[in-house]
């Protein structure tokens, strides 16, 4: 016996009886035998628990946590105990997209209020339940704007952070849609490149806030360019930072997306994270992913329903808004309970220490004489600099004190090869911003 | 508590707050700062304490059905039991601390479990390696035909534009081949969902670039030609993909590589005890036979000795992921085929499909079973037998509820007009399945009896039946949505 399966022999023998079975073989005989397994898996052996505790423990091991100091798409945020524990609830947990709505009013119920925080955050009429990733919810974007003007080109911004870039290359290249890029002007979009750029094939614009170099863009005269052009414009930003920033909704932006990792959800090596999609209410039939509505049962009762299901892939098939199927549904329920905790007075705080913990170790940075500024604009949590120190030895040095910073944009762009990337949240003491100063500086 | 029924911001008081944060440091450096960039207003997010929140979703997912409140044969789901070592371990402070862009010198052992647990994937399918960076099956499968378009142009191909999906099919499947941007040839199945081979050479041609099969189908019904449905394919230069929605059916039976699959993904949270997480997130490793690798999406885990490293590939599709995919849901599905191994991972497709059989023969009498042979990891019926009463598929899932059970999954596949899939998964005793079919014959009866009964269905759950007309017609989708049309 095994623990997760509770066949006896007894209970196998009475199945098989009233199955009409001799053998389990005998209900494979549509396997053709040519391709019938005969030896086992070349797998490890079974483990037990105790055994699966040291193994990982020493797996774990491999691995050297540091203390964060860079950013470009996860930050380490503060993530309340709270949450943790109400996540383990096995009723959040196990369950699956709520097809039973009548069993399921504890998802339905937390989605609607997960797209209500995040239209509150962006300024948009609607959220969907979640998508998987900023990059991927950005890719999702541009078929939005593809389907609205039935054009086929994206504009990005080369400001824009290149692993969202990338992905929305990748998707727009297997489906044959176009993307130019739009060159940077002291680490701004180029607002005469743009112009220059917009054409009658341009089905939408992607810019992003706080950019890939952590500078806080004003669009200012971005989305009229955009518009006048008949164009979609699509703003990626980390949605912590809406709570003190302008919303894309005021920035002019038709569809808003982006990562909800900075909702103090732990980095866990990449995922799993949350991408959010949000657009003005005439567009919601060309979103992607689920949709949650109000709605009331048979008594009278406030009862939450999915809804508009008549955009996805199991109604529309090929003709779908997207494939999406399972989304992040658990990581929108981390950012719901997340932005219930803060409220709106403790998602500024943290806005707040993150932008003077993040001013405080770029002053002590230049004053090392070791870096000096590559723009000269506003910036909340993260920022660039160059350096005239070997980044090697920087990173070696950063390591060795149990820190991660400094990364390189080398990959970026050869021109920044000696600019650094630094990040800075309400999570970092005083002392560790100093001290992380020090070792830099003492090199 | 079925009466709770309040959203977050209806407990709000202004001045309340669930967090304690360090104060601000000085007055150096004040947000202010920002001006003209700052936004008018603040968001009108609720204004809690602590434990009105933990009370809140407390309340919340008590409204829920989980696999571990009760039985959730839903078809095509694999609602297997999640074992709690698999959280434990994803919940180690020495995983969640990592950031994703770390030298690989310091991430060695998330590295070493992304390379093993893609070596046991590719054993247990037959193929050469894996990719788990897709997010999602349905992810899983873009990515897997981005790479089979990238295979064609890579040899300079430029004409395989379509792409073979049978009518039986996932809606996923062609949804992404439409959005990997390929046309789609849908041919018709045979009576038993089965791919019409006929149908199949009249529509194979040098424009076809794959065809995209689940097998078992979703009848969960073995398709016996297979082999013969993977020669024709790539005797016309197409590529075969297999959709592994299905694969728990087949462990320990065969290996999609072995049946001639050159592509594949596998959902992690159906097959390998992933928790399903209300709807995610889930995790959609695609696996590519030998000669495909390089297409593989960035970033790769690579391994040099005793070292692993994080390489981008050339020839690669691109990237379909900000990092690696969903970290912590592919660390449980490590943990869980460590602690099967060999010994038991061989069982699981056995034991799911004693299990579905058993449910299959025990209520064929009460259930209507369009095709009457064996079932692999989950079966079909198509209504009730008795459909003069005018009791719907809805109507029996509906009252399933009532008798704490999840309902199957309902009207999929689309070949029949009531179908009821019910996948009971290698996780669940006899006992189980007798209480089960115990109770599905009882609302066959009812359904005799008192109709009305189920029309009615359910009662005893936190809410009735729901006006999904309404909802999408009035679009409330928001609290502000809902202030709007009803006031405070």
């Amino acid at each position: 016996m095994f623990k997760y399966f509770p066949h006896t022999e007894s209970d196998l023998a009475a199945m098989r009886a009233k199955i009409g079975i001799a053998a389990d073989q005998d209900m494979f005989v549509d396997i053709p035998e040519a391709v019938r397994m005969k030896k086992d898996y070349k797998l490890p052996a079974a483990l037990s628990e105790i055994e699966i505790r040291a193994k990982l423990s020493e797996i774990a091991a491999m691995n050297r946590p540091a203390i964060v100091f860079s950013g470009l798409g996860a930050y380490d945020h503060y993530d309340p105990s709270v949450i943790g524990a109400l996540l383990s609830r096995q009723e959040f947990l196990t369950s699956y997209t709520p097809y039973q709505p009548e069993i399921a009013q504890g998802t339905l119920s937390y989605i609607f209020e997960y797209q209500s925080m995040v239209t509150m955050l962006t300024g948009m009429d609607v959220s969907n339940a979640s998508m998987y990733d900023g990059p991927t919810a950005a890719a999702e974007a541009c078929f939005m704007a593809m389907s609205m003007t039935k054009r086929n080109k994206i504009l990005v911004s080369a400001a824009v952070n290149p692993n969202i870039a990338e992905v929305v290359l990748t998707y727009a290249h297997f489906r044959g849609l176009e993307v130019a890029f739009i060159p940077v002007a002291e680490g701004e979009t180029s607002l005469p490149d743009l112009k220059n750029l917009l054409d009658e094939t341009v089905a939408g614009v992607i810019v992003q806030k706080p950019n890939y170099f952590g500078i806080v863009e004003s669009f200012d005269g971005v989305s009229e360019a955009i518009h006048q052009n008949g164009s979609v414009m699509i703003e990626s930003c980390d949605i912590s930072t809406l709570a003190v920033l302008k919303t894309p909704a005021d920035d002019g932006a038709d569809i808003a997306c982006g990562d909800c990792q900075s909702l103090g959800m732990p980095l866990a090596f990449g995922g799993p994270y949350l991408g959010y999609l949000a657009t003005k209410k005439p567009h919601v039939r060309r979103m992607p992913g689920r949709i949650v509505g109000q709605s009331f049962d048979r008594n009278g009762k406030r009862a939450f329903v999915l809804t508009l299901q008549a955009r996805e892939q199991h109604i529309r098939r090929e003709k779908a808004n997207s494939n999406i199927c399972s989304n992040q549904s658990l990581m929108a329920l981390y950012a719901t309970i997340y932005l219930s905790l803060m409220g709106p007075d403790g998602i500024k705080r943290v806005n707040e220490l993150s932008y003077q913990n993040a001013h405080k170790l770029y002053d002590l940075l230049i004053a090392t004489g070791k870096f000096t500024p590559v723009f000269k604009k506003p910036f909340l949590k993260e920022f660039v600099l160059h350096t005239s120190l070997d980044q090697t030895l920087i990173r070696q040095a950063l390591a060795d004190h149990g820190y991660f910073g400094a990364v390189s944009l080398a990959d970026y762009d050869d021109s920044y090869r000696d600019v650094v990337n630094f990040a800075v949240t309400e999570k970092r003491t005083q002392e560790e911003i100093e001290r992380f100063a020090a070792v830099v500086g003492g090199l | 508590m079925k009466t709770y029924d309040r959203l977050i911001f209806e407990l709000s008081v202004p001045g309340r707050t669930g967090v304690a944060l360090p104060s601000l440091t000085g007055k150096k450096h004040p947000l202010r700062e920002l001006g003209g960039l700052l936004r008018a207003t603040a968001p009108a997010l609720p204004e809690v304490s602590e434990l009105d929140v933990v009370r809140h979703y407390t309340n919340l997912s008590q409204k829920n059905f989980g696999v571990e409140t009760g039985f959730y044969p839903l078809g095509s789901c694999t609602m297997k039991y999640n074992p709690k070592i698999n959280d434990e371990i994803a919940g180690m402070p020495a995983f969640n601390q990592l950031h994703p862009l770390q030298p690989a010198a310091q991430i060695q052992g998330v590295l070493k479990i992304y390379h093993e647990l893609q070596g046991m994937l590719s054993e247990i399918s037959g193929l050469a390696e894996f990719s788990l960076n897709p997010y999602a099956g349905a992810q899983g499968e873009l990515t897997g035909l981005m790479i089979m378009k990238a295979y064609h142009e890579d040899k300079g191909d430029f004409k395989r534009k379509k792409v073979i999906v049978p009518d039986a099919a996932h809606g996923t499947n062609p949804a992404s081949a439409a959005l990997c941007g390929f046309d789609i040839v849908e041919i018709p199945s045979t009576a038993q969902g089965f791919v019409d081979l006929d149908e199949l050479k009249a529509v194979l041609s040098d424009e076809i670039a794959g065809m995209m099969l689940t097998n078992p189908n979703t009848l969960g019904m073995f398709d016996r030609n297979i082999l013969e449905i993977t020669k024709l394919v790539h005797a016309a230069g197409g590529l075969m993909y297999y959709d592994g929605a299905n694969l728990n059916a087949i462990l320990g039976q065969c290996r999609p590589g072995d049946l001639g699959f050159d592509i594949m993904h596998i959902n992690l949270h159906k097959t390998f005890s992933t928790p399903h997480g209300g709807g995610g997130p889930g995790s959609g490793p695609v696996g590519v036979r030998k000669g495909l690798e390089a297409f593989l999406p960035n970033p790769q885990v690579k391994k040099d000795g005793p070292d692993y490293y994080v390489e981008k590939g050339a020839d690669a599709i691109g990237s379909v992921s900000g990092f690696f995919g969903n970290f912590k849901v592919w660390l449980r599905a490590y943990v869980y085929c460590l602690t099967l191994g060999k010994e038991h991972l061989k069982d699981v497709g056995r034991f799911a499909t004693i299990n579905a059989n058993y449910v299959r023969v025990a209520l064929k009498d009460d259930y209507r079973l369009p095709i009457d042979s064996f079932a692999m990891h989950e079966c079909v019926f198509d209504g009730l037998v008795d459909q003069s009463t005018g009791v719907t598929t809805l109507d029996v899932a509906k009252r399933l509820l009532d008798y704490g059970f999840h309902a199957p999954t309902i009207y999929f596949p689309l070949l029949f007009h009531q179908s009821i899939m019910i996948e009971p998964t290698e996780t669940e005793s006899m006992q189980t399945l007798d209480e089960f079919i115990a109770i599905m014959k009882k609302v066959a009866d009812e359904a005799k009896t008192d109709p009305d009964l189920l029309k009615r269905a359910p009662t005893t759950t936190p809410v009735t039946r729901i006006d999904e007309v309404y909802a999408a017609k009035k679009m409330i989708l928001t609290f502000q949505d809902f202030i709007a049309e009803n006031g405070r």
